[in-house]
């Protein structure tokens, strides 16, 4: 069990760490690493604490406890990763709609009289 | 543009991608059948000549600076046609399957029967030729399951060819479906107790070019637009109001 619970320390400590690099080197917005910081650190409190872990796997009817924390790893990413759908759906609307409004502006501004381009540039 | 003309101004679009082995002869039909009605090809990003060759047949060409999908490649030519106060739209697509001639009687109707859509079908009057065997299996299965959900029998649901007034326009404009967005338009506007009709039309074989719709895909077609219809029915409406 504490190999177990080593390994996840060490795994939450490298998560942190990557995931402030991440942030210093501008790959991940500050806005976006808070739900990577928030599961890591959870995960490295979880593995550092037996006595919790030991009480949920009670809660759970896990006669071992280190399941307990695997069952919380699983939960707790498919919380980011539900989050970072929302996210990458929102994205995706904003992406396709200012596609239409480029195009659409675009369009627009093709069909403006050369004539009346260069009047409207001072040119 | 092409600013709307006459009482019931009427604007044809196309959407196209990689279709440069036709869109030049359907721009052409339509602007035959319906001389004097401006013609917008969207052009969703093709990496070949559709949009220079549309532009060269005489259509106005909206082009978008990627590759949307069909859903966004025809919300974008609503949208524009919404923002230059057409009445009227009708949805020809460019693979040259739908018979130009054809967008008269869909104008006819939505001019007459006042429904915010029109829908050219393959199966009224017609005997849906042109149309695999996985594909009219697909329709039978939607037929069922739309009839409840809009209160009507609809026999070609997957048909692109489609006219559209300005009532509609207004609603395709903010919330349009992305992908395959046929079925779920339907259920789009049966959310805004609007009405549809069909009228009996053609379809002819692909000019050039392939369907995006393979039989790999089929499955994954169905399944996306039965979660979609559901979804639609449920939809919360207040995240698209921020957009």
């Amino acid at each position: 069990m504490d190999r177990l619970l080593n390994v996840m320390t060490f795994f939450s400590v490298s998560l942190i760490a990557l995931v402030l690099f991440s942030v210093r080197r501008s790959h991940i917005r500050v806005e976006y690493s808070v739900s990577w910081l928030g599961a890591a650190v959870t995960l490295l409190l979880l593995s550092r604490s037996r006595n919790t872990l030991e009480w949920l796997a009670s809660m759970l009817q896990l006669t071992y406890a280190p399941l307990a924390l695997l069952f919380l790893v699983l939960l707790v990413f498919l919380v980011v990763f539900y989050r970072f759908s929302v996210i990458i759906s929102e994205l995706k609307d904003a992406n396709i709609a200012l596609a239409q409004k480029v195009a659409i502006l675009e369009y627009r501004i093709e069909s403006v009289p050369n004539n009346e381009k260069v009047k409207s540039t001072g040119a | 543009m092409m600013a709307p003309s006459g009482e019931a101004p009427l604007l044809i679009i196309v959407p196209a991608y990689n279709e440069e082995g036709a869109i030049a002869q359907v721009v052409r039909e339509i602007q035959e059948a319906q001389p004097g009605v401006p013609v917008l090809v969207i052009d969703d990003c093709s990496v070949d000549s559709t949009a220079a060759l549309a532009r060269r047949a005489g259509a106005h060409v909206l082009s978008l600076p990627h590759h949307l999908g069909l859903g966004g490649c025809v919300q974008a030519g609503y949208k524009l046609a919404y923002e230059l106060g057409y009445e009227y739209v009708i949805r020809v697509d460019g693979d040259g399957q739908h018979d130009p001639r054809d967008i008269q009687k869909i104008y006819e109707v939505l001019l007459k029967s006042r429904c915010e859509m029109v829908i050219g079908s393959r199966f009224v009057n017609g005997d849906g030729n042109h149309t695999s065997l996985a594909r009219s299996l697909g329709i039978r299965l939607f037929r069922l399951i739309l009839r409840p959900i809009l209160g009507k029998p609809v026999r070609d649901p997957t048909s692109g060819f489609v006219g559209v007034n300005r009532a509609a326009l207004a609603v395709f404009s903010r919330s349009f479906p992305l992908e395959y967005p046929e079925i779920e338009a339907l259920v789009v506007l049966q959310r805004k107790a609007f009405r549809f009709e069909e009228v009996p039309c053609q379809m002819r074989p692909r000019r050039a070019g392939k369907s995006s719709i393979t039989a790999v895909k089929s499955f994954y077609y169905i399944i996306h637009v039965l979660l979609g219809v559901f979804v639609n029915i449920l939809k919360y409406e207040g995240r698209r109001k921020r957009g």
